[in-house]
């Protein structure tokens, strides 16, 4: 029996997990640089001169915090996703099942894969807004949680879709027809004072809607909902997703047959 | 002597309604190199899956050495490597990461790890590869490199599911020399393979699985020993156009060409007695081969045996 056994395993896993984005860089980091560049340009910088302010800020300024979160959400989830269906498909999954890996370590390992590359993403982001706009963060404290709690909820909303997927099919139908609409429903672009009350409403039921003005009120001080309600809600995500990706790993769902 | 594996009354019945394993009951002892055969379906892969734990079983007790895998999930675990039957690392990775990442999960201490790594990848002629993504390796160094996996974190219990299936002969041969090297040295072997010359080759003790069921387990020597023919191709100095009139010898033979023929002949027949034989009907023997596999003819006889006493139940 070795020493530090459960730590040596969780740094293992991570350890694999930011090796394999980092290999694909080209793959993983690059596209959303150049997405959410396009972003700035198109929707901050030449339209967003013609929309004028925003919340009482400049359009471009408005726009930042949500494209942040954006590249964050997408990648947490992506990465978990796309790298345990990954392993499941090759069998390389079972390396870690018939190990002495505890599954929570397995799970706290895939995670922390899917914060780091989702924040790494975010940070190239932050950097790329940087040339367009200068950033000032009014709450940082905030900003760092709230990042955190939502890259956290993401990775494990992405284990659970990888835990299920039995084809590449089943990995691209949540991203695609759930999280993006949630996305741009969830007021990266427009602030929510903007609806008629019906869709007010029909917003509040969408939990990326208060992790992005959360962020957005970390870094303007402003935001379309409270600040304690919304990470009552992050911190309830991440609290039930962890409770159900540990109980799907000890069911031993879509791993052991 | 300590048990390494003790199997009771185990059962698989898997979502699907299929009954893979009917309450098998097995013991290994420590030390041993046991074989585990059985025709594809019989539940040989099943029985490994519930050892390291990929396959749930349905009721039963498993124990490895004294341990309940249940109840002692890291002790059993450590204990125990695995070489499956499929390719089951990733292939972008490279030879070296694929062993320090499988030490890892057992928490080994990196520098240690990084020794380990070394030592079996050198033992399995793969530390040249060590830089060399997975996908690269031939056939045989994937399963090399398998095995060098399932080692890294040294078991006392090794399992091996077909592990030269594909191998050439060349590789299997090395392979075996390897694998005997490490019985010698203390390492309890568990090995089922299609290629009952293998078993037959290395294992002192096997069990033989079908449709669920142990249905013969006893030592190797015993089982060979209720060998009661063997068959041989005999190639002929001089052609002959029939083959000639046996008398009272129980020997069944048929003519291949005019340059050999098929004999299957008493397993109690000596050499001296089957050459006599030929000798006494002007049959000139320029060679004489075994042709089939001893193993072979026991193993299709106690299938059909067992098949037919459930037949009958």
């Amino acid at each position: 029996m070795f020493k530090n056994h459960k730590y040596i395993a969780f740094e293992t896993i991570v350890i694999k997990e930011v090796r394999r984005f980092v290999r694909i860089w080209v793959q993983t980091l690059v596209p959303p640089a150049i997405t959410i560049s396009l972003y700035f340009v198109i929707f901050g910088n030449l339209v967003g001169r013609r929309i004028g302010d925003m919340g009482g800020f400049d359009y471009m300024e408005f726009i930042i915090p949500g494209l942040i979160m954006m590249a964050v959400i997408q990648n947490s989830y992506s990465n978990v996703v796309s790298s345990f269906f990954s392993h499941k498909f090759q069998r390389s999954v079972e390396e870690v099942l018939v190990s002495p890996v505890p599954n929570a370590i397995l799970l706290g390992g895939f995670i922390v894969g899917g914060m780091v590359r989702g924040l790494l993403v975010g940070a190239i982001v932050t950097g790329m807004a940087l040339m367009f706009v200068d950033l000032q963060i009014q709450h940082p404290i905030i900003t760092i949680t709230v990042i955190l709690l939502t890259a956290v909820v993401f990775s494990l909303a992405g284990f659970i879709n990888a835990l299920f997927a039995n084809s590449f099919d089943d990995i691209s139908i949540i991203p695609t027809f759930v999280l993006t609409p949630l996305i741009y429903l969830g007021g990266v672009f427009y602030s929510s004072s903007l609806l008629p009350p019906f869709w007010q409403t029909v917003s509040a039921l969408n939990p990326i809607f208060y992790m992005v003005n959360t962020f957005r009120y970390g870094f303007l001080g402003v935001s379309d909902v409270s600040v304690g309600p919304a990470f009552v809600i992050l911190v309830f995500f991440g609290v039930v997703l962890f409770s159900v990706c540990l109980m799907l790993l000890n069911r031993g769902t879509g791993l052991r047959s | 002597m300590t048990t390494a594996i003790a199997i009771s009354d185990l059962t698989k019945i898997y979502a699907n309604g299929f009954e893979a394993l009917k309450g098998i009951s097995l013991e290994v002892q420590q030390g041993d190199f046991f074989a585990l055969l059985g025709p594809n379906g019989a539940g040989k892969s099943t029985t490994i899956g519930v050892l390291s734990t990929l396959v749930r079983k349905s009721s039963g007790t498993v124990e490895i050495f004294g341990k309940n895998v249940d109840s002692h999930v890291y002790e059993t675990k450590l204990d125990l490597g695995v070489v499956p039957q499929e390719i089951n690392f990733s292939q972008f990775e490279r030879v070296k990461d694929i062993v320090m990442t499988q030490a890892g999960y057992y928490g080994m201490p990196r520098k240690l790890a990084a020794e380990r790594c070394e030592k079996y990848l050198r033992k399995l002629d793969l530390w040249d590869k060590r830089n060399d993504r997975s996908r690269t390796l031939s056939g045989g160094m994937k399963r090399r490199l398998m095995i060098a996996r399932a080692l890294v974190h040294e078991p006392k219990l090794l399992i091996l599911d077909e592990p030269t299936a594909g191998v050439d002969i060349e590789l299997r041969k090395s392979m075996w020399e390897f694998l005997t090297e490490l019985n010698e040295s203390g390492t309890t072997i568990i090995l089922t393979t299609h290629y009952l010359e293998e078993a037959e080759q290395l294992c002192r003790n096997i069990a033989i699985i079908d449709q669920g069921r142990i249905v013969e387990n006893t030592s190797m020597r015993a089982l060979l020993a209720a060998l009661d023919k063997q068959t041989y191709i005999v190639d002929l100095a001089k052609p002959i156009e029939t083959l000639p009139d046996w008398g009272d010898v129980p020997v069944t033979a048929s003519l291949l060409d005019s340059h050999s023929f098929e004999i299957t002949v008493a397993a109690s027949l000596t050499m001296s007695g089957l050459f006599k034989l030929f000798l006494e009907r002007g049959i000139e023997v320029s060679a004489l081969r075994s042709k089939s596999n001893r193993l072979e003819q026991l193993f299709l006889g106690r299938l059909t045996d067992a098949r037919g006493d459930v037949a009958n139940v």
